[in-house]
């Protein structure tokens, strides 16, 4: 039992504090909102050069070696400046479906790429008919002449517009929500037969619509084993889960420090609004909310390396609807107290509140989450 | 950061629940498990088992008799011990004026208390709250002049908890009514029960016990040599005595425990059908316990180990955290008991009544205290400081509000 931080993830923490209180002020962010891409290659260069982008890849492939714990303090400190790179897609979902699945020269060219900022990647699995069902793939990867041909769609690729390569899941064999018969493949974004449509998210993230009609691949574009890797999509998603858990907690942390701010200042009847007790208590309420949330996100950070999936299925699922409630409790009272002000476009408290909103909606929400620990009730 | 008992920690755990195991009477295991309270006589038995092995006093220092355990060695032990189902410590004893009197108590208190405490061979019981005195405790009326060696005591206290049962009442009364702050004419006093002008009334709660009492006192003499602390200072030791130790305030192990007789309830019984451990709402509602309880369970954690590394002298503020959703959660969980119970939980339910008249007990034996603690657990987010007061403290102590 320790929540003691070392020395190093404290020196993470500061010096990533540092780099976004000078780049990621609201009004920066919102000059990045505009540019095409959306985000800044120059910051993702910086990251890189801040060994971010290699934080948990392996040393041997050029990054740090770092772990959960070290993921979870970035992606705090990402949520309280609602950081807009492709992080979460590349690092996290990409580099851990080819940490898990990924053969040695898979790793040797990718990861490596990955830590030094050259290549971006995009976690393709999600499918317009499958909501949150992992196992509901319609996309399928036939094999033709010692490779393969893919047909289908994907749906909300994260940074998806961006990415230098998909990681697709396909269906190799079996019915459309069978868990047997999935398999993974490493797809060059500019692929023929590949068409992307890039967009927004409600938050500002980017994200594509990803269609594949008769894309070829060479037989070494597949990732893993063919038609097991149901358990490395659950792992990656598990990953993706405690990531944006933390990510929750810090974007809350600053929904908190806002209406705090704003209750000590607005004056109405004479008097700061933080003098009234029913705000005074909902404010409470919001801290104890956060910090039942930052309990969970610690255990969904240092619970995806469980070894036993069942164990570790359960405590990400915990975590997630745990995260989730806070998450909606906290930012839905964020924009309350802040009153007209919370609702408009120009004030930040609702760039935050969205954030939550689409973090809620990836990975299979609350609902799904809480119908899966429910099925487990014993 | 790890969330991982240590290997240490995990055999402790191993070490309590073979004692308690082995070591506490079968009977009043079986009756807790049905949810029943604790008798007078369960919880002085089980004190006294405890305290034969030194772990009575369990957050007290060796050199007073307690086992000199850890935070998180306490946290382990008070879990154990709700979820095996034991009787509770009786707070009053250790968990309130052992630590007092371990920090203000002149070496004759402690000689003559501290060991019947955790013997209970005195029942301690609490004189703070007055009919014009709840939330704002320094309002205290009680007053007590000192006449030679002896303080003279009028007034009134309510809700006192098991006055009834107890030996010793440590008490907060006014010596100096003309004090320029209120809280600084306050005293803290130790009171024999037996002392003549003392008169014990019972208020029955809404779950029909005699629990909470009032108690009045008319020119009661308490020696000087009863005094806690200096004359007028009462107010630093009821403050250290409520911020001491509120690390077992959730007893998240009842929770735990409720939760669990919940579901071994509803595999009997049964909902459109089949048994109600298999409708989907229900399941629901328990994951959803289990998800706030995991919460809890992790955020406990992060105060003990605050606490065990600012040395154990600092209440963290956001025990107050612990406070309000660890009564919740006990409310929570005392609800659901009671609605896998049903119609069964309606009956007033007298066990014991109907042993002693030979009658056939009415309902199933885990339907009879199905609604009581749902009764009398609405007490929770109302003592030791209601839910809006621990609010109350978050914004000042943390939200600077």
């Amino acid at each position: 039992m320790d929540f003691d931080l070392t020395d190093d993830q404290r020196l993470l923490s500061d010096s990533v504090a540092k780099l976004l209180a000078g780049t990621y002020s609201f009004e920066q962010r919102k000059a990045l909102l505009k540019t095409p891409g959306g985000w800044s290659e120059a910051l993702w260069n910086q990251f890189a050069e801040l060994g971010l982008l290699g934080l948990p890849i392996a040393e041997e492939h050029g990054g740090f070696g770092g772990g959960p714990v070290d993921v979870m303090l970035l992606m705090q400190a990402f949520g309280r400046h609602l950081v807009l790179e492709p992080y979460l897609a590349t690092v996290v979902l990409g580099g851990t479906a080819l940490k898990l699945a990924g053969d040695a020269a898979q790793q040797g060219e990718i990861l490596p790429e990955i830590a030094a900022g050259s290549l971006k990647l995009a976690f393709a699995h999600s499918e317009r008919q499958s909501r949150y069902d992992v196992a509901d793939v319609a996309t399928t990867a036939r094999r033709d002449a010692g490779g393969w041909v893919l047909e289908g769609a994907k749906s909300v690729v994260l940074h998806g517009d961006s990415a230098d390569r998909l990681i697709v899941s396909a269906r190799t064999a079996g019915g459309q929500d069978e868990a047997m018969g999935l398999s993974l493949f490493i797809v060059d974004a500019e692929a023929s037969g590949l068409a992307r449509r890039g967009y927004a998210l409600r938050d500002g993230t980017r994200a594509a619509e990803v269609s594949l009609s008769g894309v070829r691949l060479p037989a070494e574009a597949l990732l893993g084993e063919v038609d097991h890797a149901l358990p490395v999509i659950d792992r990656v998603i598990e990953a993706g889960i405690a990531a944006t858990a933390a990510e929750v907690i810090g974007t809350c942390e600053t929904m908190q420090a806002m209406t705090l701010d704003y209750l000590k200042t607005r004056v109405q009847f004479g008097k700061p609004i933080g003098e009234n007790q029913a705000l005074q208590h909902r404010a409470a309420e919001m801290l104890i909310a956060l910090e039942q949330g930052r309990s969970m996100a610690m255990l969904a950070a240092m619970s995806v390396e469980e070894p036993d999936p069942a164990e570790r299925a359960r405590a990400i699922s915990m975590a997630k609807v745990g995260v989730g409630q806070a998450g909606r409790f906290v930012s839905q009272n964020a924009i309350q107290l802040h009153g007209g002000i919370g609702m408009t476009e120009e004030y930040a408290v609702g760039h935050f509140f969205r954030r939550v909103m689409v973090i809620e909606h990836l990975f299979g929400d609350t609902a799904t989450h809480l119908d899966r620990l429910a099925d487990q009730v014993a | 950061m790890d969330l991982r008992f240590t290997p240490e920690e995990v055999a402790f755990r191993e070490e309590v629940r073979a004692f308690i195991r082995d070591n506490l009477p079968r009977e009043i295991r079986e009756r807790m498990r049905l949810g029943y309270p604790p008798r007078k006589q369960d919880t002085i038995d089980w004190m006294r088992i405890l305290n034969a092995h030194g772990w009575a006093a369990y957050n007290w220092p060796k050199e007073h008799g307690g086992p000199g355990w850890s935070p998180i060695q306490r946290m382990i032990f008070n879990e154990e011990n709700l979820a095996a189902p034991a009787p509770e410590l009786l707070s009053f004893n250790i968990t309130m004026i052992g630590p007092v009197l371990i920090q203000f108590g002149t070496p004759e208190q402690k000689a003559h208390f501290l060991p019947r405490a955790r013997n209970l061979d005195d029942w301690w019981c609490q004189g703070f709250s007055e009919p014009g005195a709840g939330s704002d405790l320094a309002s205290l009326k009680t007053r007590a002049v000192r006449e030679g060696d002896d303080y003279v005591v009028n007034g009134q206290k309510i809700w006192t908890s098991t006055a009834h049962n107890a030996d010793w009442c440590f008490c907060l009364v006014r010596t100096n009514p003309q004090a320029a702050k209120r809280q600084e004419g306050i005293s803290f006093l130790l009171i024999d029960m037996k002392t003549p002008g003392i008169e014990v009334r019972p208020i029955i709660s809404i779950d029909g016990s005699h629990h909470l009492n009032e108690v009045f006192f008319t020119d009661v003499k308490v020696p000087v040599a009863n005094l806690v602390g200096e004359e007028n200072k009462g107010w630093t030791v009821a403050k250290y005595l409520l911020g001491n130790e509120r690390t077992g305030i959730a007893r998240l192990g009842k929770s735990k425990e409720r939760v669990r007789f919940a579901k071994e309830i509803a595999r009997e019984v049964r909902h459109r059908g089949a048994p109600l451990i298999e409708d989907r709402g229900f399941r629901q509602r328990v994951a959803q316990m289990e998800v706030d309880m995991k919460a809890l369970e992790i955020t406990q954690l992060r105060v003990i180990s605050a606490y065990a590394k600012a040395g154990g002298n600092r209440p963290d503020p956001l025990s107050s955290v612990l406070k309000v959703k660890g009564t919740e959660l006990l409310q929570a969980s005392s609800e659901m008991v009671m609605d896998v119970g049903g119609p069964q939980a309606m009956p007033i339910w007298q066990h014991e009544l109907a042993a002693m008249a030979n009658e056939p007990a009415i309902g199933p034996d885990w339907a009879a205290y199905m609604a009581a603690p749902y009764l009398m657990l609405r007490a929770a987010s109302i003592y030791g400081g209601t839910n809006e007061i621990q609010k109350n403290i978050l914004n000042k102590a943390v939200l600077g509000l």
